[in-house]
């Protein structure tokens, strides 16, 4: 296997060297020491932990440049007999977006031009919860909720059985053993093609350079995560894994002031999640899609 | 040696030419220049620079991609009566057909490159260097099968041409199973691109299981037409001898592909509109509008008088064996697949989207100039390869009349 990883990476080398000579790319052209190794840089599964310690100085290094702060890049791994769940109480969810805005702060998100958001609320008229054609994205009233209507957030659900995962040409994203659907931001070409794959709209695009001004950035990130991300690469929920992985709640379940959101390890008999599974009359998105998601809705009351 | 004067020649052939030639290098070269200059500038201000957005997150790229992987597919119906009919005047011209296919090839490719957002982590597709997902993902597939033809279609009418040029003939057990197999493997591109939409359940206007042989279907009335076009003008540049013959079997067999093409529609719109579920959205969306977005309605009825028209026009031989009606045809056709075929299929898949939210996509400058640039490209690359057929195929650049012209 080393040998291997060896020989790939001189075969690297001699192609880099060779697309510079033409002057392909602009990220080769400057062909700094950073932009060389960043170019080269493997996907995070395969690189032993001497390269992802080497990498996490790089990015860390490179963020403090462009933030002036000094980040925590975490590369932990799922905790053993872990597999995470959701639950959303829609009788509680009042659509007040709260969730997203947390979300984005806390993860990182391109913040203008264009906002990315990896929650979305979408409005539905009372007596209507499967067919969303008739769903409202951008309501916008003095006061939530609104008579005669139910909010329905929806952000990646985590599928056990992931589209999105299987179509990827080149393997950027997966599932982790603790269930938790992960993008490799240095792995993923932008073929978008996960995109068109995921039915619950989970994932969006960095269509320009993300705009992360400094006094907002989040310095406790994760690789797999919250870390600042590039351009024209896929981004999308990770149930906060910066925060599940070290004991915390995602940023949403906190944020939430009606406790419309649940969060819990869905092996683990006594957890919330596995009471209002039990208890509950509980459904997912679009279960005849067989995508197994782990993003369970329920009606509390 | 040999293979080196050779090549030389083929330079002094393809810098050689008439004004019109020049004039004709020089406007692709211009449109080309135009679509690299907007294409850096999507590079370095990223893909916000075109219309596409999270809802509808393929666009012009992608359409073109899917129509003229339809179009090199359909090198193959040239294929089938020249080498499994033996029909003669077809025979001719067949490597001038996989050349075209080689070029379609080419802008397909092209098209897929300036769509991925990192064209710089392009090697991560490489196998051995980065890592291919195959067979999981219908793109890995598609990824192989595209160079796959894009190989073999170079292959077979180079080692043809260049046994030509030295006068001999070809080695029939090396290229006629090339020339079989370019037969499935043609099919092969359009199936895997079809396939491509086809597995994503999340679209249900592409989990349809006609789409497949409606792909096809279409690809052997776009091809086929523009392959007529373009061997009139080859005809009228270089006084090569195509009959009218091959052209028009060629209109005729269009007619029936465009039957099937209609029929196969037809049964679709047939099962969307009498069941009527949720899932005839994009279809609405496509033919009457939906709630108020009616941006791809013309377009597609437009498509459809095309097609029909065009029908006809191959249907009646009358019409089919006269070269204004034919070209008249093969124009309806060339564009109507177009439409129906990129934005009509593409963008639709799209809309509304998985949560029900309807942003109406309509390619701007940039997309525009750069498909402009790719289509340039293909042409460009297919001109410089009918250089150098051209007169192989009509016996003026041969071994034995270059080394007699050294001589002298």
């Amino acid at each position: 296997m080393g040998n291997r990883v060896y020989t790939r990476r001189e075969f690297i080398k001699t192609l880099s060297v060779a697309a510079a000579t033409g002057a392909a790319f602009s990220s080769l052209s400057s062909c700094t020491k950073e932009a060389r190794e960043e170019f080269l840089q493997k996907r995070f599964v395969e690189m032993t932990d001497a390269e992802k310690k080497g990498v996490i100085a790089r990015l860390e290094e490179k963020y403090r440049r462009a933030y002036g702060k000094q980040f925590q890049i975490s590369t932990q791994g799922a905790r053993p007999k872990t597999l995470w769940g959701y639950g959303l109480d829609l009788s509680r969810c009042i659509g007040c977006r709260r969730c997203v805005y947390a979300c984005v702060k806390e993860n990182n998100q391109s913040r203008y031009d264009p906002q990315l958001q990896w929650i979305r609320v979408i409005r539905l008229k009372k007596g209507s919860l499967i067919n969303l054609e008739d769903s409202e994205h951008y309501y916008n009233p003095q006061e939530v909720p609104e008579p005669g209507f139910t909010y329905q957030p929806v952000q990646c659900q985590h599928c056990e059985n992931p589209p999105c995962v299987k179509v990827c040409p080149v393997k950027a994203t997966w599932k982790e053993p603790d269930g938790i659907v992960v993008v490799d931001y240095n792995w993923c070409i932008g073929c978008r093609y996960c995109m068109a794959a995921c039915p619950y709209k989970g994932r969006v695009f960095n269509w320009a350079d993300p705009k992360l001004p400094p006094e907002e950035a989040n310095t406790a990130v994760h690789y797999l995560g919250n870390r600042p991300r590039y351009r024209n690469v896929v981004e999308k929920c990770t149930f906060c894994i910066q925060r599940v992985r070290s004991g915390r709640y995602p940023a949403c379940v906190e944020a939430c002031p009606t406790g419309s959101r649940k969060f819990g390890n869905l092996l683990d008999e006594n957890s919330e999640i596995r009471y209002i599974i039990q208890h509950k009359r509980v459904f997912r998105m679009k279960e005849d899609l067989n995508t197994e998601p782990k993003f369970y809705y329920f009606f509390a009351t | 040696m040999e293979a080196w004067r050779f090549f030389k020649q083929t330079l002094v052939l393809v810098a050689k030419g008439r004004p019109v030639y020049y004039a004709w290098c020089a406007l692709l070269l211009l449109v080309m220049g135009i679509g690299l200059w907007f294409y850096l500038k999507q590079m370095e201000t990223g893909l916000i620079v075109t219309s596409m957005r999270d809802q509808v997150s393929w666009g012009l790229y992608i359409a073109n991609f899917t129509y003229l992987v339809g179009v090199a597919a359909a090198a193959v119906l040239l294929v089938i009566p020249a080498y499994i009919y033996h029909f003669d005047p077809i025979k001719e011209i067949v490597v001038l057909g996989e050349l075209f296919a080689a070029s379609s090839i080419v802008m397909a490719l092209l098209f897929v490159f300036v769509d991925l957002g990192r064209p710089d982590r392009f090697w991560h597709l490489i196998p051995g260097v980065g890592i291919l997902a195959f067979p999981e993902s219908l793109l890995a597939w598609d990824v192989i099968v595209l160079n796959g033809y894009l190989v073999l279609n170079v292959v077979v009418p180079v080692y043809i041409l260049v046994n030509s040029y030295y006068e001999k003939e070809p080695i029939q057990s090396f290229v006629v199973p090339l020339i079989l197999l370019s037969i499935p493997w043609a099919v092969g591109i359009h199936t895997v691109t079809a396939f491509l939409y086809n597995g994503l359940a999340a679209r249900p206007f592409w989990n349809a299981s006609i789409l497949a042989p409606r792909f096809l279907a279409s690809a052997f009335c776009s091809g086929p037409s523009m392959i007529i076009i373009i061997f009139q003008v080859i005809r009228w540049v270089s006084n090569i001898k195509i009959t009218n013959e091959a052209l028009f079997k060629m209109a005729e067999l269009i007619a029936y592909a465009m039957f099937l093409n209609i029929f196969l529609l037809g049964a679709e719109v047939f099962k969307e509109f009498y069941s009527n579920t949720i899932h005839l959205a994009p279809l609405l969306y496509l033919y009457e509008g939906l709630h108020g977005h009616t941006a791809l309605v013309p377009w597609m009825w437009l498509s459809l008088a095309f097609n029909i028209t065009a029908f006809l026009l191959f249907l009646i031989p009358r019409t089919r064996q006269r070269l204004a009606t034919l070209n008249i045809g093969a124009f309806l056709i060339i564009v109507g697949v177009w439409i129906e075929k990129g934005p009509g299929f593409v963008a639709p898949g799209f809309i509304p989207d998985p949560l029900g939210e309807i942003y109406e996509y309509f390619p701007n400058f940039t997309e525009l100039a750069i498909s402009l640039g790719i289509w340039a490209c293909g042409l460009f690359v297919f001109t410089l390869f009918m250089k150098v057929a051209l007169p192989i195929v009509r016996g003026d650049f041969i071994h034995s009349k270059y080394t007699k012209s050294i001589s002298n």
